[in-house]
């Protein structure tokens, strides 16, 4: 079941590449946006490398979650889904982790190639990108149970930014804190662990909030 | 004598219970406000280090207080609603939060005028002041949700999800907001830091949070009322009331 | 056995119909009719559990269907208004996908043959998208061939079918409940379905 939703959606990002790549090219264009609007003095850039790229993938993470359920609640596929006999917080996972393999894991792959465009150096490179590796799969988590309350409603897509915004700045902070500490030579790992931690504790809460929430939704 | 408290949870009674106690709350509102503003403004001693500055924690303070308190009980009444299908408890919930995010704002907008005489700058990004912007967009996405459900069920349940949410990641999101700030350095007094208080500055800031929670509990009583004749407009007793002009 | 206690439906302002009994057999076929308006669809989405009612108790085989959830939904199979289908996806995918969210994992074979029974044979490999509004009735309807649960409701499921499609849906009825299966049914066409019993609900 687990696997069958990931095929589905994965599937369908195939036959829909355009919305992948857009997604991708929002982010890269928001970050290639900052030099020009503060100016291209290196120093500066490499100090705001982190803090750029992460709000980038936030709002690239956000802007596609519109897509997690919207589309199968119009067509009454996710009627079907919530009629189905495994458990449903199962199923919002796997949508979610569908959801990170189609917009996040692009992202995270993006990311040390903007990262060359602020100077960043090597090991900040890496630091950075296994901070979203372990931090983006969280904005989809907590992302699913926004969709999941404003499916349906209009102006879903700006009220969903009000609601999961200001859920993302835990790892917002720790995700480019971690590339910080390492770029002024401070141990990071305790950052990682802590993103990881959210993970870990998001990835068992937030699909059965969002479970509840698109009964509720539904109803 | 056994009360009967059941019979309250019913919005009908409540509605009636409501608007006798109201007068009650804002008249203790009103006493205790005069009484905690006179002693902040007149009998506590100016302060050594702040001058007269200091004097709008009297305000701030018992405002910040009262935002956090609130989300919290909100977000209780909300869940109640939620686990037990109670809709008086949801009603509380959505009368809760626009006093809520009264008082965030509050606190902000007076941070931000005690900022300017110890800093020299309106904003800071202090720990605490940098939370209680988080909480106040929050609130507001409890309230735009919930604007944005036309079904009263629905919004009920829907702004208790996201409630409970908010309310486990508010002290998650004040401790990595309290933790950012001290890797950066930003602000070396804390706006909530209160200097070292003389009684008489405790008793009138207790005497301000007193009259906060009348005024508050006066207000979110006086709000109820009103979501109850909106969502009950269609039974008989409301339509009674209409008939006596009382409403 | 599925029984309706005392059931009331609430929206908005509106109570749609209040104090709905009813109690469907082994074998029996209700029928839910009504005028626009009256609450059929707000009924039938009670019963597969997808709202609650605002009074009153559904029971499955004596069992509230809250307490029963997951066990509930694998015993009934619900079609809608919407067709449940995925535009980009094609017609065999569509039915093997649906069918797997229902609990029942099939083959690609036993997936072509029902598709072939309802009628679609030769477009498997076409994307939902392209085809007519009565196809894609059928590409929902193949999963009545494929699901095997008892019970089936099914909310106007005749919509947009030709002649020789209502008249197979018909049969397919029919045979499902001589085996013993039960259905609820909205619908405005006349349809003539012999059944072990039949139940009119109408909601006024």
């Amino acid at each position: 079941m687990f696997m069958w939703i990931i095929k589905r959606d994965l599937l369908l990002a195939v036959r829909r590449q355009s919305d992948v790549l857009t997604t991708l090219f929002f982010f890269i264009i928001v970050v290639s946006l900052f030099p020009l609007s503060v100016g291209p003095e290196m120093n500066m850039l490499r100090t705001m490398a982190p803090g750029v790229v992460w709000v980038a993938a936030l709002l690239a993470s956000m802007l596609s979650l519109g897509r997690m359920f919207s589309n199968d609640y119009l067509d009454g596929t996710l009627e079907q889904m919530l009629l189905s006999p495994q458990s449903l917080s199962l199923l919002v996972l796997g949508k979610a982790f569908a959801h990170w393999l189609v917009t996040g894991v692009p992202l995270v792959l993006m990311a040390p190639v903007l990262g060359i465009q602020y100077d960043l150096p090597v090991e900040a490179l890496l630091v950075l990108t296994s901070a979203l590796l372990l931090g983006t799969p969280v904005l989809s988590l907590i992302g699913a149970i926004g969709a999941a309350l404003t499916l349906g409603l209009r102006g879903g897509g700006v009220l969903v930014s009000l609601l999961v915004l200001p859920l993302y700045i835990p790892v917002l902070i720790f995700g480019s804190g971690a590339v910080e500490a390492n770029m002024s030579g401070v141990e990071f790992s305790a950052h990682l662990s802590l993103i990881g931690a959210f993970l870990l504790v998001t990835a068992v809460f937030a699909p059965w909030a969002a479970a509840w929430s698109l009964r509720v939704s539904l109803e | 004598m056994a009360i009967n408290w059941f019979k309250y949870s019913s919005p009908a009674s409540f509605y009636s219970l409501a608007g006798k106690m109201i007068p009650l709350f804002v008249f203790a509102a009103a006493i205790l406000l005069v009484a905690g503003l006179y002693v902040g403004f007149f009998v506590a001693p100016t302060d050594f280090q702040q001058g007269e500055a200091y004097r709008i924690i009297f305000i701030h303070v018992p405002a910040a207080w009262m935002s956090m308190f609130l989300y919290v009980v909100m977000a209780f009444w909300a869940g109640i609603g939620l686990a037990f299908n109670t809709r008086l408890s949801s009603m509380f919930a959505s009368a809760i939060a626009p006093t809520g995010a009264m008082f965030t704002f509050i606190a902000l907008w007076t941070g931000a005028l005690w900022g300017k005489p110890m800093w020299g700058t309106w904003w800071v990004w202090d720990a605490r002041l940098t939370s209680e912007l988080i909480l106040f967009f929050l609130y507001i996405g409890f309230m735009s949700l919930q604007a944005a459900i036309d079904d009263p069920r629905r919004s009920d349940k829907a702004g208790a999800i996201i409630a409970l949410v908010g309310v486990v990641n508010v002290p998650i999101i004040y401790f990595s907001v309290q933790w950012w700030n001290t890797l950066h350095q930003g602000a070396s007094v804390s706006v909530n830091q209160a200097p070292a208080m003389a009684s008489t500055m405790l008793t009138g800031m207790l005497i301000m949070v007193f009259a906060s929670w009348m005024y508050a509990i006066a207000v979110i009583l006086k709000r109820v009322r009103v979501i109850i004749l909106e969502r009950e407009s269609h039974t008989a007793w409301v339509a009674e009331l209409h008939k006596k002009g009382a409403v | 056995m599925l029984q309706g206690i005392n059931l009331a439906c609430v929206r908005g302002d509106r109570e749609l119909f209040r104090d709905v009994n009813f109690s469907l057999e082994a074998g029996g076929l209700m029928q839910v009719r009504g005028p626009n308006g009256s609450g059929k669809t707000s009924l039938l989405r009670m019963l597969c559990g997808l709202s609650n009612p605002a009074a009153g108790e559904i029971r499955w085989d004596n069992a509230s269907i809250r307490d029963l959830d997951g066990e509930y939904y694998a015993a009934m199979t619900y079609i809608g208004h919407l067709s449940g289908t995925k535009d980009d996806l094609t017609v065999l995918e569509n039915l093997c996908i649906s069918s797997a969210l229902a609990g029942f994992e099939i083959g690609i074979d036993q997936a072509k043959e029902a598709l072939s029974r309802i009628g679609l044979r030769g477009r498997e490999a076409l994307p939902v998208k392209v085809l007519s509004q009565g196809q894609r009735r059928r590409v929902a309807l193949a999963r009545l061939l494929v699901c095997k649960t008892p019970l089936w409701i099914l909310d106007e499921p005749l919509v947009a079918l030709d002649v020789s499609a209502v008249k197979l849906i018909q049969e397919l009825l029919e045979r499902h409940l001589q085996e013993g299966g039960m259905v609820v049914m909205t619908t405005h066409q006349e349809i003539d379905i012999t059944a072990a019993s039949t139940t009119q609900l109408h909601l006024a």
